[in-house]
């Protein structure tokens, strides 16, 4: 706790940024790196499906960071509403198109896994329809942010907007695959196949590990960019009065 | 090089639209960034600061 | 009782007042359920199993129409400032501002749909369970519209920005109360589980809805 009000400060904040994400960003190309190569290179096919369960690989991660970022907007959204903390809007306000993108990837990426496995682009199945409707949710939230000038009731509209969603996202589960079990009562789709080979699980770690961390980095770079972003607003407005009152 | 299988073109398109997507999203970031941090540093120039800047300056001055 | 009582009395009043907002609800529907066929060929066949889908989908979208109408009015001329000042506690001023919408739109959207059934080759006989699963959800379809109506106030292009806001949050709506219809009219499932589920989020939206709408109008208030 004292670490998250300790980085309240947005100076302290930057400066912890400035120094981590070198660092981060070392780490991350690495850990891709690995996970590309066990990816390709050591990943044995799958006895069901082949080559194609090397898709898994970007879109479990995907999917992972999907669920992850819009749980982050949540707790951040909480943390404008309930502690009022100065960087929560901002953790939020960024984190949604990281989200949205991951997002979008799982849905392209799942739906390129499920053309070869049943030979259709996309099925309305439990979870590539809850990952719709998530991707719909991060673009409410964009369009709220657009909307609003005012970066405070933005941040405050926003939080509101995303906990509605996060109350709404069990109910929405729930209603989803209980209308998937109505219509497909016999077929059960299964991303990853009833088990997965123990093989592949290491590099699918790898991976999420390291789209994790990807996530991270352009988070907290986007978040400089934004706190940045305000101070330049800030600024350009004593600008504009001094250039006003003729100095 | 690699055998891929049947569907490699899958395969492969899957990964290459990955990589686009977080090709996009890291540059525009990163430009947005770049952005600021120049925007703010010539605004600095022109001698426009932060307050809390600026109440060092006044106060090193009075001294 | 009275304040309360009061507020729902005039939020009506000034719904039929404006009767235009209610008929163009209506209309809406009306015009959206007419031209589906129009656009998927007039086998009564398909017709009548899309039936519950087409009219649920109608329904929310005449509903969503006439959805900022819920708190824009009071925001631009300045009522809602006043009434925040009054003895009735903004969560409360809302709710009875969605009941209002729930009165005045979404009764006569859910008593308008076996109606325009008709043109889709929905069967007379399980009329009254579709009105019954409509009567069941528009509580839900109202009171979640107040706060996407809470959230956009002032903005522009708030009525689409609205919908967007507000559709996801719908998905369960749709699914329990298309369940419900098309299990009335094809069977064996029983409709009661999924009128039951839908009943159940809109007895939530109720009571969780209000609250959200009132924070966001605090926040525009501001």
């Amino acid at each position: 706790m004292a670490t998250v009000t300790s980085l309240a400060n947005p100076t302290r904040f930057l400066s912890i940024v400035d120094a981590v994400v070198p660092f981060l960003a070392g780490l991350t190309v690495l850990l891709l790196g690995i996970g590309l190569y066990l990816s390709f290179f050591v990943a044995p096919p799958d006895y069901q499906q082949g080559e194609t369960v090397k898709i898994m690989f970007i879109h479990v991660p995907s999917a992972w960071l999907a669920m992850f970022g819009y749980m982050l907007i949540a707790v951040a959204s909480l943390g404008t509403l309930i502690w009022r903390h100065p960087l929560a809007d901002v953790a939020a306000k960024t984190a949604a198109p990281i989200g949205a993108t991951f997002t979008f990837i799982a849905l392209v990426t799942g739906s390129l896994w499920g053309k070869p496995m049943w030979g259709t682009y996309w099925v309305w199945d439990a979870r590539l329809t809850s990952m719709l409707v998530l991707l719909l949710l991060y673009l409410g939230l964009i369009a709220l942010w657009q909307a609003i000038e005012e970066p405070g009731r933005a941040g405050r509209a926003a939080a509101i907007l995303a906990l509605v969603g996060a109350i709404n996202i069990p109910i929405i589960k729930f209603s989803v695959d209980w209308w998937n079990t109505l219509h497909q009562p016999a077929s059960v789709f299964r991303m990853g196949g009833s088990t997965i080979d123990p093989a592949l699980l290491t590099p699918l770690f790898v991976m999420m590990g390291a789209f994790t961390l990807l996530f991270v980095l352009l988070h907290l770079i986007s978040m400089r960019a934004e706190i940045l972003r305000r101070r330049v607003h800030a600024l350009q407005q004593i600008e504009v009065q001094r250039a006003g009152s003729g100095r | 090089m690699l055998n891929l299988g049947p569907h490699a073109i899958f395969i492969w398109a899957a990964y290459a639209l990955t990589f686009v997507a977080i090709a996009i999203l890291t540059v525009s970031i990163l430009v947005d960034d770049r952005q600021q941090r120049e925007t703010l540093a010539e605004l600095e120039r022109k001698g426009i600061k932060r307050r809390s800047a600026r109440a060092k300056l006044a106060s090193g001055k009075k001294k | 009782m009275r304040p309360w009582l009061a507020l729902l009395t005039r939020e009506i009043g000034l719904a039929w007042r404006e009767g235009g907002a209610i008929g163009t609800a209506l209309g809406f529907y009306l015009v959206v359920v007419a031209i589906t066929p129009l656009g998927l060929g007039p086998d009564l066949n398909l017709l009548s199993r899309i039936a519950p889908g087409v009219l649920w989908v109608a329904l929310l979208l005449a509903s969503l129409l006439s959805a900022d109408r819920i708190v824009h009015n009071d925001y631009e001329d300045g009522t809602l400032d006043v009434l925040t000042t009054g003895p009735l506690p903004l969560a409360g001023i809302v709710a009875i501002k969605s009941l209002s919408h729930w009165i005045t739109t979404g009764i006569p959207l859910a008593l308008l749909a076996p109606i325009l059934g008709l043109l889709l080759n929905f069967p007379i006989a399980s009329s009254p369970l579709l009105v019954l699963a409509m009567l069941a959800g528009t509580p839900a379809v109202s009171f979640i519209a107040a706060i996407g109506a809470s959230l956009t106030l002032g903005l522009r292009r708030s009525g689409v920005l609205l919908a967007l806001l507000v559709l996801p949050l719908y998905v369960p709506v749709l699914i329990f109360g298309v369940s419900t219809v098309s299990a009335a009219v094809t069977g064996p499932a029983s409709p009661w589980p999924p009128l039951l589920m839908l009943s159940a989020f809109s007895l939530a939206s109720i009571v969780l809805a209000p609250l959200a709408a009132a924070a966001a109008i605090r926040n525009a208030l501001r």
